[in-house]
């Protein structure tokens, strides 16, 4: 049974929310430098990092997701000016009452990536799936009425 | 019910290569929506979409989902084939198998099931598309240029050269800013004012410009193509249409203690006056917190005096309302105030003095009429230290934390003018590190060192002390690492460049952004320079950084041509992907008010039919050309009423769906 664990290694359902200015171009630019980051990570672009409703995530986990990242301008960059200040308070917000939920907070994150950084990109997606790969599958939120 | 297309993109094998395209076409004619899927080489091409649009005729599809490069490629291109398909362009999404996929997977297994996830978001999405149009507005053909340095001047120039026209803002009573403190430029030793006079009095005469000096903007409204001003013009107590600016009120004026603001202080100036002879407009004006009349109600020589009778002393601010296409920014700097620097004895000793007082003393028409002097005695000085950095590089609880970028050179510029005037005289320079990028430039500071025995010192100024009426410069020499003493009789701080703090409630009204320094911010630091983030709004000059004069000037052209840019066209066309509020779920609470960058959100007292429940309720209204589509109003709404167009709460989350589907 162990063996069979072994093989077959755990893959995490990762959703990426990556602003269109910033990070979306980073990771555009991690694709154009070919550096590589675990197929698990999906991109959704929106147009700046405080479009990501707290409702999104919790869907996204809801749905069976096992990790769920918003990646935004750096502080003071924000093609907005102000967008991924709001960002980062709601999802304080919302990071600080997961566990509450039933959801450990380490399986989300809010990194600032900007359009220059394609290797910052894939270094966090790496080190985030690395992470949550140790962490296992997202069983708790899971809801099964959810599951096709 | 939609009728996609999906259609994947080889590019050759950029995607090919890793991505098995044939299941991800097979996978595409599966999902909901879809009723045709093509591949093809390079989608982009002439071919692929003469492809697309023949599908789109010969399947009547309603929107098209391809899968290809990322969409800041190539997302314009297939909303323009939509658009020669006859579909609205927005009925496009587009999958980035390439970005985001076959370039940085190369197992194939994992990279084509990746790629025929993404390709499922976008068709999710697609399914919930709806046609797009953005909003069209009109231009104002006129410019507003806040300052009238030589940054708002060239740019107004240029401007109003090209036939627009243009109004110049400056808060002092006349045009020409720092520049026209400056007694020479460097590298060339040219005069400042021989250089920048003849571009004011340009200014003050062009058909297309008119000048509002004594001035300030009180209020902004509105947006790109169409912003309104409130122009507050301060009451000079002199009428503006009579005075002939003859100078017989000066002269009269009994008041002759007043701080000349144009020498810094270090000349005192009437009650009534023009800043300097050069002044544009030749007006003067009547400083109501030194003017006697002004403070006792006795005095009114310069009335009596005044043979146009132009002198009114019940003059009232003036408010003048105007529409713009653009704005300008060019509100300069101020050079910052050592005084919290305690060990430079900076307002304690009169022979410590900052480098544009300086400036101003070495001008002929300057308060010692270009004689150097020490202010403490009046005598000669035999030796001088200048002191670079002040307030620069330093860390940001002491001062500034950039380099201002224009103190080793006009450091060196003050050494050489003095040697060359005074060549008796010893001339030492501490420095950190000299920059000297720019045209010349290095020549002109090796000049100062070598050719005229400046004495540079590399090194950081610990203290001065005042021994005896002199100062003793006591500092560190770091190429050999000891402490050195220098008694110089005149000591010359080389102050950071720094945005004045009130600028600060400009950028608020403008709603442009700004850094922690109260610069303003460009919209990118590498290809859009002169643009502010906020559509409409430009910078020139300082306000936007430090620069020098000839950077400065090159801004300004380019400002000047980036709101031409605006200002000739009749109509813009907007993004329509932008906020959109449901008046039947609006609760009228602000929320997204609050929170918009923008404020493109206003309330209107409006009857709203509730299915058939007529009442009048607050509702919250998007001005379409305000909104610029960040979304943050459709996180803090708590009633869901707001939403944004081509990113809604359904599109996102049918997204997340689709990609957590398995």
């Amino acid at each position: 049974m162990q063996d069979l664990v072994k093989e077959k290694p755990f893959k995490p359902l990762v959703v990426s929310f990556c602003c269109n200015w910033c990070s979306y171009a980073g990771a555009d630019l991690a694709g154009s430098s070919r550096l590589e980051y675990p197929a698990e990570v999906k991109i959704i672009r929106i147009p700046c990092s405080c479009r990501v409703d707290p409702l999104f995530v919790l869907r996204a986990f809801q749905r069976g997701a096992d990790g769920v990242i918003i990646n935004g301008c750096h502080p003071g960059d924000c093609h907005y000016s102000t967008g991924n200040y709001y960002t980062r308070r709601r999802m304080a917000m919302l990071f600080s009452m997961l566990d509450f939920i039933g959801i450990e907070k380490e399986r989300t994150r809010l990194e600032w990536v900007s359009a220059a950084e394609g290797a910052r990109f894939a270094s966090v997606m790496n080190e985030f799936v690395g992470e949550l790969r140790e962490m296992g599958e997202n069983k708790r939120l899971g809801d099964i009425r959810c599951k096709e | 019910m939609q009728r996609i297309g999906a259609f994947v993109c080889w590019c050759g094998s950029n995607i090919a290569g890793t991505v098995d395209i044939d299941a991800v076409t097979k996978s595409a004619a599966d999902e909901p929506g879809v009723v045709y899927s093509a591949e093809y080489q390079y989608m982009c091409s002439e071919g692929g979409q003469l492809a697309i649009r023949r599908a789109v005729e010969e399947h009547g599809l309603t929107g098209i989902a391809v899968c290809a490069c990322s969409p800041r490629m190539h997302e314009t291109t297939f909303r323009k084939t939509a658009a020669a398909a006859g579909l609205n362009p927005y009925m496009v999404e587009i999958a980035n198998i390439r970005e985001h996929c076959s370039w940085i997977h190369k197992n194939r297994e994992s990279a084509t099931e990746k790629a025929t996830i993404l390709m499922r978001a976008a068709i999710a999405k697609l399914n919930l598309n709806k046609p797009l149009f953005p909003g069209e507005s009109g231009v104002v053909k006129r410019a507003l240029v806040i300052g009238g340095g030589i940054a708002g001047i060239q740019t107004a120039l240029d401007i109003a050269d090209a036939g627009y026209e243009v109004d110049i803002v400056e808060k002092s009573p006349t045009i020409g800013g720092r520049m026209a403190q400056l007694d020479k430029t460097f590298p060339t030793l040219d005069c400042s004012a021989c250089i920048l006079t003849p571009k004011m009095v340009d200014a003050a005469q062009h058909d297309n410009i008119s000048l509002y000096t004594y001035s300030e903007v009180d209020e902004v409204s509105g947006y790109v193509g169409s912003f309104s001003v409130k122009i507050r013009q301060k009451a000079r107590s002199v009428n503006r249409e009579l005075c002939n600016g003859c100078g017989d009120c000066i002269t009269k004026c009994p008041v002759k203690k007043a701080n000349s603001e144009f020498d810094e202080g270090l000349s005192k100036r009437s009650a009534i006056y023009v800043p300097f002879a050069q002044a544009v407009p030749n007006i003067p004006v009547v400083d109501r917190e030194n003017c006697t009349r002004f403070k006792t109600g006795k005095c009114g020589l310069c009335e009596k005096i005044c043979g146009t009778k132009a002198i009114d002393f019940e003059q009232q601010d003036e408010i003048i309302e105007r529409e713009y296409g653009v704005i300008i920014v060019a509100t300069g700097f101020k050079p910052l105030s050592p005084e919290r620097y305690g060990e430079y004895l900076y307002g304690q000793s009169p022979d410590v003095l900052t480098s544009l007082e300086f400036e101003r003393m070495m001008n002929a028409a300057g308060p010692t009429g270009g004689v150097l002097k020490r202010l403490s005695n009046n005598e000669k000085p035999k030796s001088i230290v200048f002191i670079q950095c002040v307030g620069s590089r330093a860390d940001a609880k002491k001062g500034k934390t950039y380099c201002s970028k224009i103190c080793c050179m006009y450091t060196a510029k003050h050494a050489m003018l003095v040697k060359e005037k005074y060549p008796d005289i010893d001339v030492h320079v501490f420095y950190i590190d000299v920059r000297t990028p720019g045209k010349n430039f290095d020549e002109f500071y090796r000049r100062a060192a070598e050719q005229y025995d400046v004495n540079y010192i590399k090194g950081m100024v610990g203290k001065l002390a005042d021994e005896d009426g002199r100062l003793r410069v006591i500092a560190s020499d770091l190429l050999d690492g000891k402490q050195i003493t220098i008694d110089a009789d005149l000591v010359v701080l080389a102050t950071a460049v720094e945005a004045s703090p009130d600028v600060r409630a400009l950028g608020t009204m403008l709603t442009a952004s700004m850094d922690q320094n109260n610069f303003f911010t460009e919209a990118h630091p590498k290809l859009r320079p002169v643009e502010s983030p906020t559509a409409g709004i430009f910078l020139s000059g300082v306000c936007q950084g430090p620069k020098d004069i000839p950077e400065t000037v090159a801004q300004a052209g380019a400002a000047a041509v980036k709101a031409l840019g605006i200002l000739s066209k009749n109509k813009l066309i907007g993004n329509p992907c932008i906020a959109e509020s449901n008046e039947l779920l609006c609760n009228g609470c602000s929320c997204c008010e609050n929170v918009c960058p923008y404020g493109a959100i206003e309330y209107t007292e409006k009857e709203i039919n509730d299915h058939g429940n007529r009442n009048n309720r607050r509702v919250a209204q998007v001005n379409e050309a305000i909104c610029q589509g960040c979304g943050a109003c459709t996180v803090a709404c708590p009633s869901g009423s707001m939403d944004l167009k081509g990113f809604t709460n359904r599109q996102i989350m049918a997204e997340v769906d689709a990609i957590c589907r398995t």
